[in-house]
C-alpha cells in the first residue's frame, strides 16, 4: 500500500489496509482519575499514525496501556487479531516495541550492547549453552551481534557502536533507542515524542528515519507535539484531549478542525458552554469512587 | 589516603633542586642503617640484631630504599626513559610517607616489645634518619608532565614476563606473610606491601598493568592459577597455613557465588550463607559419619551434585515469592530466610520434628573425603614435598573455584549477562524491551545457590563437623563485605576481598575483639572514598560515578582499544 492513497482517503475510519493493531474501548483509571477514557485506535499495516494532544491528555498513558506497562481498567488491545495480555514482555514478543518520552537507554552499556539487549526476546540461549559455549550459543551470539550492527547502520549509528550510550549526543541517543526497539523484530513501533528537544535538522533526520522504518514494512505510531512534523509524517492523526478521542482523521482534517485548535490554544471566556462538552471526563472521574 | 598540609608551591620550586641529592642521601642512609643492627634484643621482630646480616624487616627497608633510588634516577639520571611515563613525583611522595611510617612503627615496635628506647641500636636510628630525609626530600619533588600510559609499548614477551614476575612476587609475598608468627612483624610487612602498592598506583603502574593484562588475559589467568597451585609447595609439608588457605578458598568460592547474585544481577541477598549451610548439611548427612541421619551413602561426586541441587531448590523456593520485592525489602526477606534456615537446623533434633541434624550439636566426626582410592586425610608426597590433609582439600577447592569462575565469566559475557546488566540499569526499560526480568533474577538466585551448595559439601568434610552456629547472619555479612570491598561484579576483586577478610583475622588474632569495629570502619571508608571496590568493574565504576564525564570518556576510550585489539 502507498502512503498517498491513504492520505487522500477522507474517511476517518480506516478502510484500506489490513488492521494490525486494534485497541477498543481502552479505559485507564487511577483511583478517581480517568486518564484514558474509552479510546479506540486502529493501526493498519505499513501506516504511520500520529497521536497528538495537549500536555496531560493521556497520550503516554495510552501508550503504556498498549504496551502492557499498565493494565487497562477496561478494553482490549489486539495485535494481528490476537489479544495482547497486559505484560510488557508478551507484548514485545507479539511484535510491538516502543521508545520512551524521556530516553531510557541502558546508559552504561555501549550502543551495540543496548541493541543486543533488544534481541533478547528473539534468542533463547540458556545458562547451560552459555556456560559451555555450545553451538547454539555461538550461533545466536554471532547473529545477535550482526543484527545489532545492521540496525545501528540502519539508524545511522554504524560508526559509534562502541560508544557508551551516556556519552552519545542527544539526537543519537534517540536513534539508538529506536534501533533497540527495532531489534525486537516488531511489526509495530510506538515512538513517544521522538523529536523532543531536537533542533530542526535533527527533526528532519528523525522524520526521514521514520519513513525509512515504514518503508521497511513496519507500522509506526508517533506521539508528538511538533505539529509540522506530525502533519508531514502521518497518514492519520488521532487527537486526544483529557483522555478522550477528540478527532481522528487525515492530517488535513485534524489540522483544520476548530476543536483541535481550541484544545491547544483554549477559547475565549464567552465560549464556556463549548468547554463543558470536553470536561465530561472530569465529571466521570468524580462519579467513580 | 592520608592528606598532608601542602607546602606553598613557591617554596617547593625554590628547593626542588636540592630534593634529588637529599633523597638519594636518605635512601643511602636507610640502606646503611639496615645493614647494621636495629635492636639490642634479638627476640623481637625476627632477629634484627646482627650487623651485615639483615633480617626480614631490614631487607624490606632496603627494598623501600632501592625503590626510592630507582624513582629518583628516573627523574634525573640513567632511568629517565622510565620517568617520562611514570608519575615519579606523586609516587615518591607516597613512598616517602610510607617509608617514614614504616620506620616509625619499627622503632615503636622495638620500644614496646623490649620495654624501652634504650634497646634501639644505632642502625635503627640511622635508618630512621634516612627515612626522615627521604620523606623531607620527597615533599620537594616537582610534578612533571607524563605521557599517556596507554601508548606505552614494550615487547610482548616483556609484558608476559611482568605478569609472571608479579605473580611470583604475590606467591612468595603471601607465603612469607603467612610464615610470620609475630603480629608486629606481620603488620609491618603489611605496611610495606600497602606502601609499595600505593607507590605503584601513584606512578601509574596499575593503569599500565590494566592495559597489559587486557592484552594477555589468558596468560594472567593461567599465571594466577599456577601461583595458587604452587602455593602448597612453598609450605614444606606444614599444614598450619594450608588450613587457613583452604578456609580462604571456601570463603572465596561462596563469595564468588554470591557475586553472581549481588554483582551481576544486582540483588541484595543477606541470607546467602544458608545455601552454603544447606550444601554442608547434605554433605554431612550423606557422609559415612556415625552421626549422619540418612542411610544413603553415595560416592562423593553424587553428594556434591545432590548438595548443589538441594541448595538450588531452596534458592528457587525462597526466590520465587521474594524476588517480586526489590532493594531493601529483598535484603530483609533474605535475611529472614537465612535465620529460618539456621533455626530449622537448630530444631530438627527429634524433639520438635524429625531428627535430621541433631540440633545444636550438629553432625560431628565427618570422615575425610575419598575419591576412588585417594583419601584426602592422608599425606601424599609430590615432587619430594609432602602435601598433608588441608593441601588436598586446597587442590579440590581450587578446581571448584576454577569452575565457579568459569560459570561466572561465561554467564556474564552472554545474553543472560547482558540481561542482568539491563535489569540493573533500568528494570522497567529492560522489561519493555522483552527481557525476562523475573526469570533472570530467579536464575541468578538459583545458580548462586547451586554453587554455594557445591562448596558446602566440601566444607562439611574439611571442617569435620557441621553445626548451625557456623551459618549465622554475620557470615552472610562477611561474604557481602568481601564483595563490596573487593569490587562487585569482578573476579579478581572478590578473590582479593575474600583473602583480606579471611586472612587478616587469622594473622591478627590479638585484634580479634575489635575485628568487627575494624571491618566496619574499613567499609565506611571504602564507601566514602572508593565505592566501586578495590578492583572496580568498568560498569560498576560508571554506575557509582554517574556524573563523572571524564571517567566515562576514559573508559570508553579504553574499551574501544580493547575491541580493536
Amino acid at each position: 500500500m502507498t502512503v498517498t492513497e491513504e492520505a487522500e482517503n477522507t474517511d476517518a475510519r480506516p478502510s484500506a489496509g489490513v488492521p494490525l493493531l486494534q485497541a477498543e474501548g481502552v479505559i485507564m483509571r487511577f483511583g478517581g482519575l480517568t486518564a484514558v477514557n474509552n479510546v479506540d485506535m486502529t493501526v493498519n499495516e505499513g501506516e504511520i499514525v500520529g497521536l497528538i494532544g495537549p500536555n496531560g491528555a493521556g497520550k503516554t498513558t495510552f501508550f503504556n496501556c498498549l504496551t502492557g506497562l499498565y493494565k487497562p481498567t477496561e478494553g482490549q488491545v489486539r495485535l494481528s487479531g490476537v489479544e495482547l495480555p497486559p505484560k510488557p514482555r508478551a507484548v514485545v514478543k507479539a511484535g510491538m516495541a516502543r521508545t520512551f518520552q524521556n530516553i531510557r537507554l541502558f546508559a552504561n552499556m555501549t550502543a551495540l550492547e543496548n541493541v543486543m539487549v533488544g534481541r533478547y526476546c528473539r534468542t533463547s540461549s540458556g545458562a547451560f549453552t552459555s556456560i559451555l559455549h555450545g553451538p547454539k550459543f555461538r550461533r545466536e551470539e554471532a547473529e545477535t551481534r550482526q543484527r545489532a550492527q545492521e540496525l545501528l547502520d540502519f539508524v545511522g549509528l554504524g560508526t559509534s557502536t562502541e560508544h557508551l550510550a551516556r556519552n552519545m549526543p542527544y539526537g543519537n541517543q534517540r536513534r539508538l533507542e529506536i534501533a533497540r526497539a527495532l531489534a525486537t523484530d516488531p511489526k509495530l513501533v510506538l515512538l513517544d515524542e521522538p523529536t523532543a528537544g531536537m533542533n530542526p535538522l535533527e527533526t528532519r533526520q528523525a522524520s526521514d528515519l521514520i519513513f525509512k522504518i515504514r518503508d521497511s514494512g513496519l507500522a509506526v505510531v508517533v506521539i508528538e507535539h511538533d505539529m509540522r512534523f506530525i502533519f508531514n509524517l502521518c497518514d492519520r492523526v488521532l487527537c486526544l484531549v483529557r483522555g478522550e478521542t477528540l478527532v481522528e482523521g487525515t492530517p488535513n482534517q485534524v489540522q483544520s478542525d476548530p476543536r483541535v485548535i481550541e484544545a491547544y490554544i483554549g477559547t475565549g471566556a464567552d465560549d464556556d458552554d463549548d468547554q463543558d462538552g470536553v470536561v465530561a471526563t472530569s465529571k466521570d472521574a468524580e462519579d467513580t469512587p | 589516603m592520608i592528606k598532608l598540609p601542602d607546602i606553598p608551591e613557591s617554596v617547593v620550586v625554590r628547593h626542588s633542586a636540592k630534593a634529588w641529592p637529599l633523597g638519594l642521601a636518605g635512601a643511602g642512609l636507610l640502606i646503611i642503617g639496615s645493614l647494621l643492627s636495629w635492636s639490642f634484643d634479638p627476640g623481637v621482630l625476627g632477629d634484627l640484631s646482627i650487623s651485615l646480616n639483615p633480617g626480614g624487616l631490614q631487607i624490606v627497608a632496603i627494598a623501600i630504599a632501592l625503590l626510592a633510588v630507582i624513582l629518583f634516577l628516573a627523574r634525573r639520571g640513567p632511568l629517565t626513559s622510565l620517568g617520562q611515563w611514570a608519575d615519579t613525583a606523586l609516587s615518591l611522595r607516597a613512598l616517602g610517607l610510607w617509608a617514614l611510617l614504616f620506620m616509625t612503627l619499627v622503632l615503636v615496635a622495638i620500644t614496646v616489645e623490649t620495654g624501652g628506647l634504650i634497646n634501639i641500636d644505632p642502625g635503627g636510628w640511622i635508618s630512621f634518619l634516612g627515612a626522615v630525609l627521604l620523606f623531607i626530600a620527597t615533599r620537594f619533588v616537582v610534578q612533571e608532565e607524563t605521557r599517556d600510559l596507554s601508548e606505552a609499548r614494550v615487547p610482548g614477551w616483556a609484558e608476559i614476563l611482568v605478569i609472571v614476575v608479579l605473580m611470583a612476587a604475590i606467591l612468595f609475598g603471601t607465603a612469607y606473610a603467612l610464615g610470620l608468627t609475630d603480629a608486629w612483624e606481620f603488620v609491618l610487612f603489611l605496611v610495606f606491601v600497602t606502601g609499595v602498592v600505593i607507590t605503584g598506583v601513584r606512578a601509574g603502574l596499575l593503569s599500565w598493568l590494566g592495559h597489559v593484562t587486557n592484552r594477555h588475559r589468558h596468560v594472567l589467568t593461567l599465571a594466577a592459577f599456577a601461583v595458587a597451585f604452587f602455593f602448597p609447595f612453598t609450605q614444606n609439608g606444614s599444614d598450619a597455613n594450608m588450613s587457613i588457605a583452604s578456609q580462604v578458598l571456601i570463603f572465596a568460592s561462596a563469595a564468588m557465588g554470591l557475586n553472581i547474585v549481588v554483582g551481576l544481577a544486582g540483588l541484595l541477598d543477606l541470607g546467602y550463607i544458608a545455601f552454603l549451610g544447606a550444601g554442608a548439611y547434605v554433605g554431612a548427612s550423606l557422609s559415612t559419619s556415625a552421626f549422619a541421619t540418612i542411610g544413603w551413602k553415595p560416592p562423593f561426586l553424587v553428594v556434591v551434585l545432590t548438595g548443589a541441587c538441594v541448595s538450588a531448590t531452596l534458592g528457587l523456593i525462597i526466590g520465587a515469592p521474594t524476588l517480586r520485592v526489590s532493594g531493601d525489602y529483598l535484603a530483609i526477606v533474605t535475611l529472614g530466610f537465612g535465620e529460618i534456615f539456621r533455626l530449622s537446623m537448630f530444631n530438627l533434633d527429634g524433639n520438635n520434628g524429625p531428627n535430621l541434624t541433631h540440633g545444636p550439636n550438629g553432625i560431628p566426626a565427618i570422615p575425610d573425603l575419598t575419591i576412588g582410592s585417594f583419601n584426602f586425610g592422608d599425606t601424599h608426597t609430590l615432587l619430594g614435598i609432602p602435601l598433608a590433609r588441608f593441601s588436598n582439600y586446597y587442590f579440590l577447592l581450587l578446581v571448584l573455584i576454577a569452575f565457579i569462575i568459569l560459570v561466572f565469566s561465561r554467564l556474564n559475557n552472554s545474553r543472560i549477562g547482558r540481561g542482568w546488566v539491563a535489569i540493573r540499569e533500568d528494570e522497567k526499560a529492560a522489561e519493555a524491551m522483552g527481557v525476562n526480568v523475573f526469570g533472570l533474577k530467579i536464575l541468578a538466585f538459583v545458580v548462586g545457590a547451586f554453587l554455594a551448595g557445591m562448596a558446602g559439601t566440601i566444607k562439611a568434610h574439611q571442617d569435620v563437623s557441621v553445626t548451625p552456629d557456623q551459618y549465622i547472619f554475620l557470615e552472610s555479612a562477611f561474604l557481602l563485605a568481601a564483595i563490596v570491598l573487593g569490587g562487585m561484579g569482578t573476579i579478581a576483586g572478590v578473590l582479593i576481598g575474600a583473602m583480606i577478610l579471611k586472612l587478616l583475622p587469622e594473622k591478627l588474632r590479638f585484634f580479634a575483639d575489635y575485628r568487627l569495629l575494624l571491618f566496619g570502619l574499613l567499609l565506611v571508608l571504602m564507601m566514602r572514598f572508593r565505592p566501586e571496590g578495590l578492583i572496580a568493574s568498568k560498569r560498576r565504576q560508571l554506575e557509582f560515578h554517574e556524573d563523572d564525564e571524564e571517567l566515562a570518556v576514559r573508559i570508553e576510550t579504553n574499551h574501544a582499544e580493547d575491541v580493536k585489539a
